[in-house]
C-alpha cells in the first residue's frame, strides 16, 4: 500500500542550522494497517507526515502508494490518495463557508472541479447521513458557517471531511492534540469507528502514550529522523506505558523528551 | 437635483461591475489586486478603439472583457508562478498597462463622438439594471459550483483546500482574471457612457471599488454571497449619489473627490471596529462585575 523507502530531509542545508529532519527512514504499510506514531521532540514525526502528504519533497528516497513512486507529485496530485487531518482545529475546514459546502468541498476529492452544482439536493442527503454518525448534531445544521462551530465539532468534521470519499491512506497529525479531555476522547471514538468501519490504512501521530498503546494494530517510535522501533499487533497487546518508556531509552540512551507528552 | 441623481443611480450602475470586481479579489480570494487601476483602462481603450474602428459596441465590451481577463491572468501568474508578493504583482501590471493602455489608444484619449454608441436609443438606466443584475446572478451561481466553491476556499483556507485536491495556484489566476475582466468591461461601458476614453480614467479606481464594497458591506451586511453582491452593486451607488451630493457642496472641487473618498474609507473601516472594541470592553465590565458581586456573596453567606 504506501511505502517510504530510504527517505531523507534536510533543512536549511548549508547553514548554521542545518537539521536532519528523516535520515534514510523506511517503512512499509499494508492495506488495513492501523499504525500510531510516537517520539521525542524533532523526531522527525511531522516532517514524515508532510513528505507522505506531499507538502514537502524528499532530497532523497522515494514514497510510493500501491508501488507508484509519487515523490515527485505536489500535496494537490497526491490528495486523491490521501486524506488528513491536521492539529489546528481551523486547519482543515474553510470558516466562512457553511457546514455543506465545506463538505462539498471535500466531495469533490479525486475529481475535476468544474461548473456543476457543489450542493445539490441528492449529495445534501448523503452529508446529513454522513454527518449524522458523527452524533453532534451537524446534520441540523447544514447551512451554518463553519466558523461558528467549537475546535470539538470542527475537528469532527474536518475528520469526517477526511475520510468519507474512502482515502487509500489517512494521515492524523495530533489531531486531537489541541483539544480539552472531553473533546479529545470524543474525537479519538469518532476517529476508532471511522477507521474501523471503512477499515481505512491509517498513520496518526500522537503525545498520548496511552492511546499510542491503545489505537491501532502496529506502534512506530522515530528518534532523529528514524524509525527506533516497530511493535507489531501481537506484542502491542500487552504493551504498557512503562515498558515503552524504558524500550525508547534502552534504544536511543535518553528519556523520551517530548513536552506535550501524555501518559495517560 | 433629479437630473444629478438620476446621473448618480446610472454612473452607480456602471461601476457597479467594477467593485464587483474588486469584491471578488479582496473579500472572496482575499488578494489585494491593485492591477484594477490599469485594467479599468484598458477596457475603456479596447472598447473604444474598437468602436472608433467600426465594431458594433457590445461585440467591442465583450473583447474588453477578455482584454481584462488576460491582464489578470498574468497578475495571477507574477504572483502564484512567479512568487512576487501580491501587491507588488498588481502594482506591476498596473505600470505596464498603463503603457499598454497608450499603445492600444495610440494617443493619450480617444473620442466616441458621432460614433455608434452603446447606449443610442435606449434607457441607460433601464440596460443597465437589467446587464448588471445579470451577471450579479450569474455570478451568485458561479460561487455555488465546484469550481466556485474552491475558489472562495483557496480565499478562506487555502491548506484546506489543497488538501483536498484543488490546485490553488489555478483557482487563484482564475479569480483575478474573472474580476479584471468585470473591471475592464465596466471601463468599457464607462467610456461609452462619457463618449470619451482618457489615459489617466483608472486613477485611484480600486480605491473607489474598495468604497463600494466597504459601504455596501456596512449597510447591507454580507453574510451570504447573494446578499454580499446585492451590497456591493447598492455601494457602489451610494458612493455615486455621496460623490453627486459632494460636488454641490460650495466649497468643495471637484478636484477633492478622491480625497473624501480616502475619508470615506477610512470612517467605514475604523468606525464598525472600535465600536466592536467598545461593546466588548463594556460587556467585559458588566460580566466582572456580576462575578465579582456573586463571589461577595457566596463570601458573606459562608464566612465564620
Amino acid at each position: 500500500m504506501l511505502e517510504i523507502a530510504k527517505v531523507s530531509k534536510l533543512f536549511n542545508p548549508g547553514t548554521v542550522d542545518e537539521k536532519t529532519a528523516l535520515v534514510g527512514a523506511n517503512l512499509i504499510m499494508k492495506p488495513g494497517d492501523f499504525i500510531t506514531v510516537i517520539g521525542s521532540n524533532g523526531a522527525g514525526k511531522s516532517t514524515l507526515m508532510n513528505i507522505i502528504s506531499g507538502v514537502m519533497k524528499p532530497d532523497a528516497g522515494e514514497v510510493r502508494i500501491d508501488g507508484r513512486n509519487i515523490s515527485q507529485l505536489t500535496e494537490y496530485q497526491r490528495s486523491r490518495w490521501i486524506g488528513r487531518v491536521f492539529q489546528d482545529p481551523m486547519a482543515g475546514t474553510a470558516p466562512r463557508m457553511s457546514i455543506e459546502e465545506n463538505l462539498a468541498i471535500a466531495y469533490a476529492r479525486g475529481k475535476s472541479r468544474g461548473f456543476s452544482f457543489g450542493v445539490t439536493r441528492a449529495k445534501r442527503a448523503i452529508f446529513k447521513q454522513e454527518l449524522q454518525r458523527l452524533g453532534i448534531g451537524l446534520e441540523n445544521r447544514l447551512g451554518a458557517k463553519v466558523g461558528l462551530l467549537s475546535g470539538g465539532e470542527r475537528q469532527a468534521l474536518s475528520l469526517l471531511m477526511a475520510t468519507f470519499t474512502r482515502p487509500q491512506i489517512l494521515l492524523l497529525d495530533e489531531h486531537t492534540a489541541a483539544l480539552d479531555p472531553a473533546r479529545a476522547e470524543l474525537i479519538t471514538t469518532l476517529t476508532e469507528s471511522i477507521v474501523r468501519d471503512m477499515n481505512l490504512t491509517t498513520l496518526m501521530v500522537t503525545h498520548n502514550m496511552e492511546q499510542a498503546i491503545r489505537l491501532g494494530n502496529r506502534l512506530i517510535m522515530m528518534d532523529k529522523g528514524r524509525i527506533i522501533l516497530d511493535v507489531p499487533e501481537d506484542r502491542k497487546k500487552d504493551l504498557t506505558v512503562e515498558q515503552l518508556l524504558g524500550e525508547f531509552e534502552r534504544i536511543s540512551g535518553k528519556k523520551l523528551a517530548d513536552d506535550r507528552i501524555v501518559l495517560g | 437635483m433629479l437630473a444629478s441623481m438620476q446621473g448618480a443611480v446610472e454612473s452607480g450602475l456602471l461601476y457597479a461591475l467594477m467593485a464587483l470586481g474588486v469584491y471578488i479579489t479582496f473579500r472572496i480570494l482575499d488578494f489585494p489586486d491593485l492591477t484594477v487601476d490599469g485594467s479599468f483602462t484598458t477596457g475603456a481603450a479596447i472598447g473604444t478603439v474598437m468602436t472608433v474602428s467600426g465594431i458594433t459596441p457590445w461585440i467591442a465590451v465583450l473583447c474588453a472583457f477578455i482584454g481584462g481577463a488576460i491582464a489578470g491572468t498574468c497578475t495571477g501568474l507574477l504572483h502564484t508562478k512567479g512568487k512576487i508578493n501580491g501587491l507588488l504583482s498588481g502594482i506591476i501590471m498596473m505600470i505596464a498597462l498603463y503603457s499598454i493602455n497608450l499603445r492600444i489608444m495610440g494617443k493619450p484619449n480617444v473620442s466616441l463622438m458621432r460614433q455608434d454608441n452603446l447606449f443610442d436609443n435606449v434607457s441607460t438606466i433601464v440596460i443597465m439594471i437589467i446587464f448588471v443584475v445579470a451577471v450579479k446572478i450569474v455570478l451568485d451561481l458561479f460561487f455555488r459550483t465546484d469550481l466556485g466553491l474552491s475558489l472562495r476556499a483557496t480565499g478562506d483556507n487555502s491548506r484546506m483546500i489543497r488538501s483536498f485536491g484543488a490546485n490553488t495556484d489555478i483557482t487563484t489566476i482564475f479569480g483575478i482574471a474573472l474580476s479584471n475582466a468585470l473591471v475592464a468591461t465596466s471601463g468599457a461601458l464607462v467610456a461609452q457612457y462619457q463618449k470619451y476614453a482618457d489615459n489617466s480614467m483608472g486613477i485611484g479606481m480600486i480605491v473607489i471599488g474598495l468604497a463600494s464594497v466597504i459601504i455596501g458591506e456596512a449597510i447591507f451586511g454580507a453574510r451570504s454571497i447573494f446578499r454580499a453582491t446585492l451590497a456591493v452593486i447598492l455601494g457602489s451607488i451610494i458612493y455615486r449619489i455621496i460623490y453627486a451630493f459632494a460636488l454641490r457642496v460650495e466649497w468643495l472641487e471637484a478636484s477633492d473627490m478622491k480625497l473624501i473618498t480616502a475619508v470615506i474609507i477610512i470612517f467605514a473601516l475604523v468606525v464598525p471596529s472600535s465600536r466592536r472594541l467598545w461593546k466588548q470592553k463594556n460587556l467585559a465590565r458588566k460580566r466582572t462585575a456580576e462575578m465579582l458581586a456573586s463571589i461577595d456573596k457566596s463570601t458573606v453567606g459562608g464566612g465564620r
